[in-house]
């Protein structure tokens, strides 16, 4: 027990003693990203909103969806985007970084855990940035009137999602991470992996639409994407507070939620033992 | 606290040198299958021993692949030893290489703090450093420039200015004295010196028999990974000689 506290004690006075490297981490890799762009920062705002039109512009007008089925259609691609877009910059930065650090990682000693760690707190921080975007799209409608948003009080609740997919980003980041030292091949694959990710979330569409059957084979599938039940509560969470008036969003489905919880943490104890075991190897790979 | 900045018990070191680079999952199982992973066994330390007492400069010496570079990699905590045990005591600065925690889009004040967080520094504690590393580095206005438009020099200039403003207990030099022109070079020998005079413990790698009989108190001679000499410097560096007229 003396043991197993003690080795809690060091590696507690290590984070303390290199907090400020993460957080200097975390500010370097914000302030990078839009380094030497002419608009900066303002990337964080433009590029979803981009995103948000043009995929609306693709599935309104090519497609055909409206928003009879989903409350404004714009404002519920771009909620479902934005948390996919978070969990997939946080998992694939965090993926490369030990690699993109390897300098560093020889010649300093440093809690390999930081690099990743920072990786994902900082697509955390652009994450949550960029959900003014959201705010501002959403006020857009209202003062338009056309198809508003009603915003209610439970829009406290995507705190729950969001936290989830923190843990969860953190989990698959240090999976990710320590596997691509070894194989590079995984960066390739992750790739088209998210693209796949992308389809089996419901971001386009709402599950309802699928028309499959409850209990089929494909339903499950989609279920067992924790990203499923994660977008869908962030969703409900900002645009369907008033279930009275939205008849067609009972979305508050607290098993998807557990179970997405559940995922999250066995991704980061697995992460987490799977980088301890391997980091010292590290240096011999990259 | 002990009476030993660094402790090192029975330290070897293995590298797997594979001979052909296996970096892709398919070779890797399809080596794995035909049973055709093959490594070469390489100990680069075998069983080191050896401690340095708090406020002495020990010289590092011996030829071109004895294991000094991966001695000090070990003791800087970046390589962790295949066996035994390197135990340390207070902030350590390696001089590996200087500026190796760089990053060459941000300006030279954005990697002072950076740097030295990578120490443990606390942005404040920099803070108050901060005019006399700009100061020493002699950098001026290039100091808000990127890094990556600075000169080599320049760099090392700045790495050495934040590794020593900081005060370390431990400092592990790998021939950086160097560093920049002669002017620097007289500026850096100085602080250096002041340093020691300080009580720092100091690792100090060299080919030179002069330098580490004038820096240091201590020395020791890494041979094929072994050590085999462990004194006073006066006494190492004249067994260093003989090696050297043998060879």
């Amino acid at each position: 027990m003396t043991r197993l506290k003690r080795a809690a004690r060091t590696h507690i006075d290590n984070f303390k003693k290199y907090r400020f490297l993460l957080r200097e981490l975390v500010g370097k890799n914000i302030k990078l990203q839009y380094r030497n762009s002419v608009l900066g920062v303002f990337w964080t705002f433009l590029q979803p909103l981009l995103m948000m039109i043009v995929l609306s512009f693709v599935f309104m007008q090519v497609f055909g969806k409206d928003s009879s089925q989903t409350g404004n259609y714009p404002v519920y691609l771009l909620c479902g985007r934005l948390l996919y877009q978070f969990f997939t910059s946080a998992t694939k930065r965090a993926m490369t970084s030990i690699r993109r650090q390897a300098s560093m990682i020889k010649k300093v000693y440093v809690p390999k855990y930081i690099y990743p760690l920072s990786e994902v707190l900082s697509a955390f921080v652009t994450f949550l940035i960029s959900l003014t975007v959201l705010a501002v799209v959403i006020a857009y409608f209202d003062i338009r009137n056309s198809d508003p948003v009603h915003v209610t009080w439970r829009v406290v609740f995507v705190v729950v999602p969001i936290l989830i997919t923190l843990v969860l980003s953190l989990g698959v980041g240090m999976i990710l991470a320590t596997v691509s030292v070894f194989f590079k091949d995984v960066e390739n694959i992750y790739d088209v992996f998210t693209t796949l990710l992308f389809y089996m979330s419901p971001i386009v569409y709402r599950p309802s639409m699928l028309n499959f059957e409850e209990g089929s084979i494909q339903l499950r599938v989609l279920k067992a994407n924790p990203l499923y039940g994660l977008i869908g509560e962030f969703r409900a969470a900002i645009m369907y507070g008033d279930e009275v008036l939205r008849p067609w969003s009972q979305s508050w489905d607290m098993n998807l939620m557990y179970y997405a919880a559940g995922f999250a943490v066995a991704t980061v104890i697995i992460g987490f033992l799977l980088f301890y075991r391997n980091q010292d190897k590290f240096i011999l790979y990259i | 606290m002990g009476k030993y900045a660094i402790e090192a018990d029975h330290v070897s070191m293995r590298f797997n040198i594979n001979k052909e680079g296996v970096d892709s999952a398919k070779e890797y199982f399809i080596r794995m299958v035909k049973r055709d992973l093959h490594y070469t066994e390489f100990w680069a330390l075998k069983d080191v021993s050896f401690k340095v007492r708090k406020g002495d400069h020990m010289g590092v010496m011996g030829f071109n692949g004895a294991g000094k570079s991966t001695l000090l990699k070990t003791i800087a905590g970046v390589l962790k030893p295949t066996m035994g045990t390197v135990t340390t005591e207070g902030v350590i600065a390696p001089m590996l290489e200087l500026g190796a925690g760089f990053n060459h889009n941000y300006s030279g004040r954005e990697n002072i703090f950076l740097y030295a967080a990578t120490m443990g520094f606390s942005r404040k504690f920099i803070q108050e450093k901060y005019e006399e590393i700009v100061d020493f580095s002699e950098l001026g206005d290039f100091i808000d420039a990127p890094i990556k438009s600075y000169s080599s020099g320049m760099r090392a200039r700045l790495g050495f200015s934040i590794a020593t403003s900081v005060k370390p207990e431990v400092l592990i030099l790998d021939e950086v004295l160097s560093v920049g022109d002669a002017a620097f070079r007289e500026k850096s020998e100085k602080r250096l010196q002041n340093l020691m005079g300080d009580g720092v413990t100091v690792l100090y790698v060299s080919h030179s028999t002069d330098r580490v009989e004038t820096l240091c108190n201590k020395a020791i001679i890494l041979s094929h990974g072994q050590l085999i000499a462990n004194g006073d410097s006066s006494d190492v560096c004249a067994m260093y000689r003989e090696m050297v007229k043998k060879r």
